[in-house]
């Protein structure tokens, strides 16, 4: 069968300008509400220390206050300003949930690429990666810590290790179907060195899918932190985080009910804010689903 | 212009696919590919490989450009067997032979202008500035009939021809001794297809390079082709000039394949489809001749015994032995040792080599 | 089954000014451009022209097949026995399709379902147009793979379609599409996936089945020669319009469109030599998003006059069953 080219066709990764910019806001607009959410809780998150208080301060005649014009969250257990703390907060919850995703989408893609196009390899590795599935994320994570005790380069580490797998399994299928296309054949009969033909020709074939798992990496890295530092097996407890803060607002829910939801809406507002980003990537780069549409 | 010997030469080439291998686990069978194929391929010759889907064309394509790796035989360029050699040494051969791929869609990178696409093979070998670089896509554009300014297009704002003509300038930027065209143009619309194939009739004219044309269209075959080898199951079957293999095939499988294609001609009348039945798979090909369960002439030997590939009296080999019985072998290689058109590598080889047991 | 003669020239298909437009996000590609043409009873025409040219568009406008969200017919008429299908509900239609009007495609692996026996899914084409038992149906479909002559069809009955090779699936299709003895059989470029010597068992099988059957056929392709060799009449069609429609020997005899004569040209032909350079049609395929005013084949043309760019040309009858939209037909004809 035979359609004009003009409905099956796959928009060009053109260089993006301001005006490339729009058409995708206005194509996608999961991507514009996404990133935009992201976007902005970022800057709140690195300006915080210009409009918030300090997080660390405590007054003792002020605790367990409801939310009032002075402190917007209210403030904990200890007299310490929720807001700031939410704010600050965002800064690990958002470092924690960007860096562990970088991290399993860099050692994915890696692993991905050399088992794509390694038979050896593949067959050694990939078993391995999939023992590393069958270890519940949370256990893997709390075993890593006990060993070394909290700190957040340890936390991201421990939860970028079993989000590994799933990048590197996504990448392996997507280079074992590049690598079949003739325009990599093209490249080796011209003469291309392999890992030229992986940096140019098959690597950013793999973009479009890693950046997609990469916003559910990072979704779920800033949910298990949260779940970790809750369990307190995260960040150390002088540092703020959603995790330990809504843990400690627990155990005062029935004295102080308000100071539990700053942190948890911020909570889930960014989780929603990556995962639409996800969605909206997803339908961007897949073309069936644009013409879905 | 070569002084001795012939540009390319295929010596019982032969290519087994394994089947159900795995990670410790050994191959139950193979995919016979292509089983002890020889050909030679002169300076400035087209030559055609024709055949259904199945035959193995392709795969002697992808052998021929070391894609794949062969299970047997020698690929000769000017003497030295690239078969053989290790993946850095054979970077050195790989300009001399250059590829057109079928589909002009998926056979460019859709994320690469079309100047990066040409030039990238040169790139592979030697630096080369901005403006080096552009010059040399000018030239190659220029080259396949396209303007300079078509460099900064991406694939995707080009036309099917355009875009095969993308893949012949690929193929021409190292300045190679042979083309392999692999139904290069097979994907095109007829007024498209007949651009490419003058296209390529220039570049053999100006330029003395080779062609090893894989194609299932006979009209295409015959139009440009000097000789041609008929392929059936992963074996030669006929291998003759293009005239007389067209005005008088000998094998009967090159008849059936003549008489079947399409003539644009609705005053001819057929009543009959030429041959009956199927390709039989390659996984297990009939004993003796492949082509016997279809073949009307078929006799018992044919059953049983695989026909060698027998000279006759005008050059041509057939492997047929009805058509073309081996008793006649002796006087008949002495006639073609006088005839330079057609190179039999290992002609005479083959009864021995039929009997080769089965790698199963 | 039985043809007669007598309704050999009643109209089955009459198609006017039949136009489809795909929607694409910023653009509208005019894929038909208001197409017209008759199919009688028991007839076969062939439809060629090249890829996007609108030949597998007209066919799926017909059956109003084409995709929902991208694609709409807006205007035309297509009249079956003379009733208007595009007015007819989505039920009625699933009636006709399948029923009276039946379809195979170039891929026949796609249109059978792998998880099904070709038996079991001939049956139920069967079954869901005549209603009969399951029983005699499956006896049907064994004896309609006997009629396609597929070798051993008690066996073949109850293979899966991944075990027969695509000569075989593509007569199952056949099969299946003349199960319930449709009026009309539109052949989507039904044998370009399949190799020569397959291809011509195809083509005359489909060419016997007819002769037995009294079925019109629609047939499209690309190729000029499997026209030759099956169709009574040819319509050849350019950027979304007819431009010349001949009965199969005037046509291949006295081409009076210029678009004919070229394509005919640039087809390798032994009669007019070897090596020699093939006459092309030089540029390309227009646009069909952008207006097209004159004649869609002007810019290509080499015997373009003044009248061509500006005015379009409607397809008239140049000689008597001989029609070309062209405004110097008769002059080139003579040249």
């Amino acid at each position: 069968m035979t359609l004009p080219a003009a409905t099956l066709e796959i928009t060009p990764t053109a260089p993006l300008g301001f005006s490339g910019l729009a058409r995708i806001a206005r194509r996608h607009p999961l991507v514009l509400i996404g990133g935009g959410l992201l976007a902005l809780l970022i800057v709140l998150a690195l300006s915080a220390s210009l409009y918030a208080g300090d997080p660390g301060n405590m007054d003792p005649f002020k605790r367990l206050q409801p939310p009032s014009a002075e402190m917007w969250f209210g403030s904990d257990h200890l007299g310490r300003d929720v807001f700031a703390r939410t704010i600050f907060g965002a800064r690990i919850s958002l470092m924690v949930g960007l860096a562990s995703a970088a991290c399993a989408a860099l050692v994915g893609l890696l692993i991905g690429i050399l088992a794509g196009y390694n038979r050896m390899f593949d067959n050694i590795v990939m078993r391995v990666m999939d023992g590393l599935m069958s270890i519940p994320t949370i256990l893997l994570a709390i075993a890593l810590i006990s060993l070394t005790g909290p700190g957040i380069g340890i936390l991201i580490v421990a939860i970028a290790i079993p989000e590994t797998p799933a990048v590197a399994r996504l990448v392996r299928s997507v280079v074992l179907s590049v690598r079949e296309r003739p325009y990599v054949e093209a490249a080796l009969c011209g003469g291309a060195r392999l890992h030229k033909v992986l940096w140019r020709h098959i690597l950013p074939s793999t973009i479009p899918a890693l950046m997609v798992q990469g916003a559910i990496v990072c979704a779920s890295a800033i949910m298990t932190e949260a779940a970790l530092s809750f369990l307190g097996a995260g960040v150390p407890p002088e540092i703020p985080s959603w995790g330990n803060m809504i843990a400690s607002s627990r155990l005062y829910l029935a004295i102080a009910p308000l100071t539990i939801f700053g942190p948890g809406i911020c909570l889930a507002v960014t989780v929603l804010a990556v995962n639409l980003l996800g969605d909206g990537l997803r339908d961007m780069f897949d073309p069936r689903a644009k013409r879905r549409r | 212009m070569r002084m001795s010997g012939p540009l390319l030469k295929v010596e019982d080439l032969t290519k087994h696919y394994p089947i159900g291998a795995g990670f410790l686990r050994k191959p139950f069978s193979a995919v016979r590919a292509v089983e002890d194929v020889s050909f030679s391929v002169e300076a400035g010759e087209t030559l055609c490989i024709v055949g259904e889907s199945g035959c193995g064309k392709s795969t002697v394509a992808r052998l021929l450009m070391r894609l794949v790796d062969p299970t047997g035989g020698r690929v000769l360029i000017d003497g030295t067997d690239i078969a053989g050699l290790k993946k850095h040494e054979l970077r050195a051969y790989r300009r001399r032979m250059q590829m057109v791929f079928q589909d002009p869609y998926s056979s460019l990178n859709p994320r690469l202008t079309a100047g990066q696409i040409i030039t990238e093979p040169v790139e592979n070998y030697e630096r080369l500035s901005r403006k080096q670089r552009e010059a040399l896509a000018a030239d190659l554009l220029h080259k396949v009939g396209m303007s300079p300014e078509m460099m900064h297009r991406l694939p995707s704002e080009l036309s099917g021809g355009q875009r095969q003509r993308l893949g012949i300038a690929r193929a021409l930027a190292l300045k190679p001794s042979i083309i392999i065209a692999d139904e290069a143009v097979s994907a095109l619309d007829v007024s498209v297809q007949a651009q490419i194939l003058n296209l390529l009739m220039d570049l053999q004219q100006q330029l003395g390079i080779a062609f090893v044309f894989i194609s299932h269209d006979l009209g295409v075959v015959e139009h440009l082709g000097h000789r041609v080898a008929v392929m059936y199951l992963g074996r030669i079957v006929e291998l003759a000039t293009c005239e007389a293999l067209f005005a008088q095939p000998v094998h009967p499988y090159t008849e059936a394949l003549i008489a079947s294609a399409p003539v644009p001609d609705p005053t001819r009348v057929r009543l009959e489809a030429p041959v009956a039945g199927e390709v039989p798979s390659p996984i297990n090909p009939p004993d003796g001749c492949a082509f016997h369960p279809r073949c009307p002439l078929a006799v018992e030997r044919c059953r049983i015994e695989v026909p060698p590939l027998v000279p006759m009296t005008d050059g041509r080999v057939v492997a047929c032995h009805v058509r073309a019985p081996a008793s006649g072998l002796q006087a008949q290689s002495a006639a073609e040792r006088d005839c330079p058109t057609v190179r039999l590598a290992g002609a005479n080889e083959s009864i021995r080599k039929s009997e080769k047991p089965n790698i199963t | 089954m039985q043809m007669h003669n007598t309704i050999r020239d009643e109209v089955l298909l009459d198609v006017r000014s039949l136009e489809t437009h795909f929607y694409g996000e910023e653009s509208v590609t005019h894929a038909l451009g208001g197409i017209s043409f008759q199919i009688m009873k028991g007839e076969t025409v062939g439809v060629v022209g090249e890829s996007g040219c609108g030949k597998s568009v007209t066919a799926l406008s017909i059956l109003r097949l084409l995709p929902k969200l991208t694609a709409r017919t807006v205007g035309g008429e297509v009249r079956f026995h003379g009733q208007d299908l595009l007015k007819l509900s989505e039920q009625e239609m699933r009636k006709i399709r399948g029923g009276k009007i039946a379809m195979i495609f170039q891929d026949p692996m796609t249109s059978l379902n792998p998880v099904y026996t070709v038996g079991h899914q001939i049956a139920e084409a069967i079954q869901i147009h005549t209603g009969v038992s399951r029983s005699s149906a499956l006896t049907e479909a064994e004896e309609m793979l006997r009629f396609v002559r597929i070798a051993d069809p008690e066996r073949r009955v109850s293979n899966y379609p991944y075990e027969m090779s695509g000569g075989m699936r593509q007569r199952v299709m056949i099969a299946m599409a003349l199960a319930c003895s449709p009026e009309l059989l539109i052949a989507d470029e039904p044998t370009t996936a399949l190799d020569v010597t397959i291809q011509a068992q195809i083509l005359r099988l489909i060419v016997d089945l007819k002769e037995r059957t009294g079925t019109a056929v629609m047939f499209i392709t690309h190729d000029l020669g499997v026209v030759a060799e099956t169709c009574q009449r040819v319509i050849v069609m350019y950027a979304g319009r007819i431009v010349e429609q001949a009965s199969v020997m005037d046509l291949f005899a006295r081409p009076m469109h210029p678009y004919t004569q070229a394509l005919m040209h640039s087809v390798p032909d032994r009669r007019r030599g070897r090596q020699s350079r093939l006459p092309e049609i030089p540029g390309i395929v227009p646009n069909l998003r952008d207006p097209i005013i004159g004649c869609s084949f002007a810019p290509r043309c080499p015997f373009a006059i003044d009248i061509c760019r500006e005015k379009t040309p409607v397809l008239r009858d140049i000689e008597s069953g001989h029609a070309a939209a062209c405004w110097r037909s008769e002059e080139i004809v003579c040249a």
